[in-house]
């Protein structure tokens, strides 16, 4: 019988500087495809006036050898000007958006509303039987305020994926 | 800004056709040959080219012998190989080729024609999507929608491909967009300055690469392509510092030829068929210095058991190579040449370790004379016919190619190489049918050259229609097939790993070569017997055009010694052992 080996996984915020072209989106997606490396979220936007570099943050999970092929894979991409690994780096802010609906009338509507403002979720489209909150914050603390809401009549959940930055006065 | 930094004058700017700003930045780019395969999406292109002296566009009969060739013209002369072809079938035929050109670091610049800008995603006629498809296979591709900006694209297309780690780039050019005009000037392209690879190792690295070799007590050499790659001046410092070092040189197999194989510290390629001697003393050695090779599992044999007493130092041109499968102590991110300079420098007049021990251990690995055979009196063995190809073929310094498979092998075994750029072969993506074309490639920028292709009876089919464009050339190539009449190596492994079931591994229905070449307009010859060998070899030699030789070599031949997969250094199979009919899955689950 032959099984597969498998290595222990650490989590890595990777923050990717890259000329805004055509395909370039693919080509990275397409990289941790072809590699066979993992993808928990992208997030992507241009990030200059003139719309020519675009920041892209993924979060990624392998074993530490793979992280490090996965930083060295993306730096070879010719229109990739930069890669940062925040969690090898240290201390960063990772902070993520999402739209939650919430459908409920009565004690349940209430206390979703309660909820919401100790989570100081905010609510953006408000009808007589539904709420669509904002929040943003770190990834987990939005997972708790998702998790409280499913007993209080979650109807849908969009997550943007997290952006991240290095503390500290420095670009990193 | 102009490209060297200093506004130059610039020409006087007029409106030229996109086709017509392709043609004159390839001239611009001294590229000599095109090869190439016209089609719908390119006759804009072909009809600037018609007539045009400057570029000299060699038809190919498929689209894959257009990609083969000008890899064989890029690593026979060091220059960018560069390929045109037309939408669709035209363009995937060609991925083959670059995929091998990306696994080899093979410089190519590769004109793929596209439907009009309006069509693109229409599924319109011979449409496909030829930057989606070629994205993981290039090293930068393009999609070029303006001809404004198709100078620049070209220019930075030949920077790309020839500088750090070489390899291919495709530019994808619509239709519409080869006949619009825009200006044209003759100054430098006003193009972003974004692609500088690094080329120098720092201070601290050299130094201590310099301490490490000079304490070391068993050092070994492992070379690889990067170093060719490098020019030739890299292959000459390799040469100087291993004089200074005295340690033992062996290489991968698209390393030959950075090493002259006459020398005393030769060890031969290493690897699953590498000698005995290279991979011992891979295995044993206190450090092993790596340039511009890659560790890959054609080298390695089983991870956890290779060089596990050595400390390595690793020097390649790419970051990603480094720590990909083995960790390295210390890694150089740097050129070879440039860094094998530095180290000269700073070894200065150093003298290292006494290394006649060590020497001594290497001779009593030489001595199992590993790639030996036994002779045959009723069969040529393959083994023989190379070498007698080398005797008779080495004064008149010849390129080798080769296809993939038993043949190859046994061409980088007995076939020995003093210098760089005499040996074309596909060594990561390992495509059969790659030889002929290259050859056809090497031969039109080595027109003065013997360009020998060596070839297996299964391979030199996957590319047969070449042949029409050596005779359309007039080019002298020749193409020495031992015919076994197996796929060999299939075979082979069948044989050792799968009880001998011999599943669809036997040439059956092999065309006559001979007649097959003369249909061509080619001469054919015959090999039967030894006696015959010296012979057919000199007449394939002497005979001013294209040759097929039709060797017939004993059938039965195995390539060793042989690393069985998921088997380390120490466990090489040699002529002479007992071999097992089967493996455990593990094994059979590696490649």
């Amino acid at each position: 019988m032959m099984h597969i080996h498998q290595e222990a996984e650490e989590r890595h915020v990777l923050t990717v500087t890259v000329d805004n072209e055509a395909g370039i989106l693919a080509k990275i997606a397409g990289l941790f495809t072809a590699r066979g490396y993992n993808i928990d979220s992208l997030t992507v936007a241009d990030i200059t006036d003139n719309h020519e570099v675009s920041r892209i943050t993924i979060v990624t999970h392998g074993p530490p050898s793979q992280i490090d092929q996965i930083h060295a894979q993306l730096e070879r991409l010719v229109p990739v000007h930069k890669v940062v690994d925040l969690t090898e780096l240290g201390p960063h802010v990772a902070r993520e958006l999402a739209l939650v609906k919430v459908a409920g009338v009565g004690d349940k509507r209430v206390e979703a509303l309660r909820i919401a403002e100790v989570f100081r979720a905010r609510p953006v489209d408000t009808t007589t039987e539904s709420f669509i909150f904002e929040m943003t914050g770190a990834p987990d603390k939005i997972d708790s305020f998702v998790a409280l809401m499913r007993d209080l009549g979650l109807v849908e959940v969009g997550r943007t994926g997290i952006v991240a930055m290095a503390r500290g006065p420095e670009e990193a | 800004m102009a490209a060297d930094g200093i506004e130059k004058e610039r020409g006087v700017s007029e409106e030229r056709s996109g086709a017509n700003i392709l043609v004159e930045s390839l001239v611009r780019q001294g590229v000599e040959f095109v090869f190439g395969y016209p089609g719908g999406a390119v006759l804009p292109i072909y009809d600037a080219l018609f007539g045009d002296e400057r570029l000299r566009h060699i038809l190919v009969r498929h689209e894959a012998g257009a990609g083969h060739a000008a890899e064989g013209y890029a690593r026979s002369t060091g220059k960018p190989g560069v390929v045109l072809v037309t939408s669709g079938p035209g363009a995937t035929n060609v991925i083959t080729a670059i995929a091998d050109a990306f696994l080899d670091s093979i410089p190519l610049v590769v004109i793929t024609g596209q439907v009009p800008t309006a069509l693109i995603g229409s599924d319109g006629f011979q449409e496909a999507d030829t930057v989606g498809i070629s994205r993981h296979c290039t090293k930068h591709n393009y999609l070029v929608k303006d001809p404004a900006e198709l100078a620049a694209v070209i220019d930075e297309a030949f920077q790309i491909a020839t500088t750090g780690r070489p390899g291919p780039v495709l530019i994808d050019i619509p239709k519409d967009v080869q006949i619009a005009s825009a200006a044209w000037t003759d100054g430098p392209t006003q193009r972003r300055q974004r692609y500088a690879p690094r080329t120098q190792g720092t201070s601290q690295e050299i130094a201590q690469a310099v301490e490490m070799i000079a304490a070391a007590k068993a050092p070994v050499f492992y070379t690889g392509g990067g170093v060719i790659n490098a020019g030739p001046r890299a292959t000459q410092l390799l040469r100087e510092l291993q004089a200074k070092t005295g340690a033992p040189v062996t290489s991968t197999l698209m390393g030959l030829g950075a090493f002259p194989a006459d020398h005393a510290d030769w060890l031969g390629m290493l690897g699953m068929h590498g000698t005995y001697e290279a991979n011992l003393a891979m295995n044993q050695a206190d450090l092993i210095v790596c340039v511009g090779a890659r560790f890959d599992d054609r080298v390695t044999g089983r991870l956890d058991a290779f060089a596990p007493n050595s400390k390595k130092i690793h020097i390649d041109i790419d970051r990603s190579s480094i720590n990909k499968i083995v960790r390295v102590e210390l890694p150089i991110v740097g050129d070879c040449a440039v860094v094998l300079e530095q180290m000269l420098a700073e070894w200065g007049s150093r003298k290292g370790q006494d290394l006649t021990e060590w020497k001594a251990r290497v001779d009593t690995w030489r001595e199992k004379k590993s790639l030996s055979f036994p002779l045959n009196d009723d069969a040529i063995m393959p083994q023989l016919a190379i070498q007698r190809l080398f005797e008779l073929s080495k004064d008149k310094d010849p390129i080798i190619s080769t296809e993939v498979g038993q043949h190859q092998m046994w061409a980088a075994q007995h076939f020995p190489f003093f210098s760089p750029n005499k040996w074309l072969t596909s060594g990561g993506l390992g495509t059969m049918g790659y030889g002929l074309p290259a050859a056809i490639g090497a031969q039109c920028g080595n027109p003065d050259s013997l360009v020998i292709d060596i070839a297996g009876d299964a391979s030199i089919q996957m590319n047969i229609q070449e042949l029409g464009t050596a005779t359309q050339y007039r080019l002298p190539v020749k193409v020495f097939i031992l015919n076994n009449e197996w796929m060999g190596m299939v075979r082979q492994w069948q044989e050792l790993t799968y009880e001998s079931r011999f599943s669809n591994s036997y040439s059956d229905s092999l065309p006559d070569f001979v007649k097959l070449a003369e249909a061509y307009g080619w001469k054919g010859i015959r090999i039967e017997n030894e006696s015959e060998l010296d012979a057919g070899i000199q007449a394939m030699i002497d005979h001013p055009g294209p040759v097929i030789v039709d060797c017939l070599v004993h059938k039965e031949s195995n390539c060793f010694p042989m690393i069985p997969s998921g088997a380390s250094h120490v466990d090489m199979i040699l002529y002479g052992d007992n071999v097992a009919g089967t493996m455990d899955d593990e094994a059979k689950a590696l490649v």
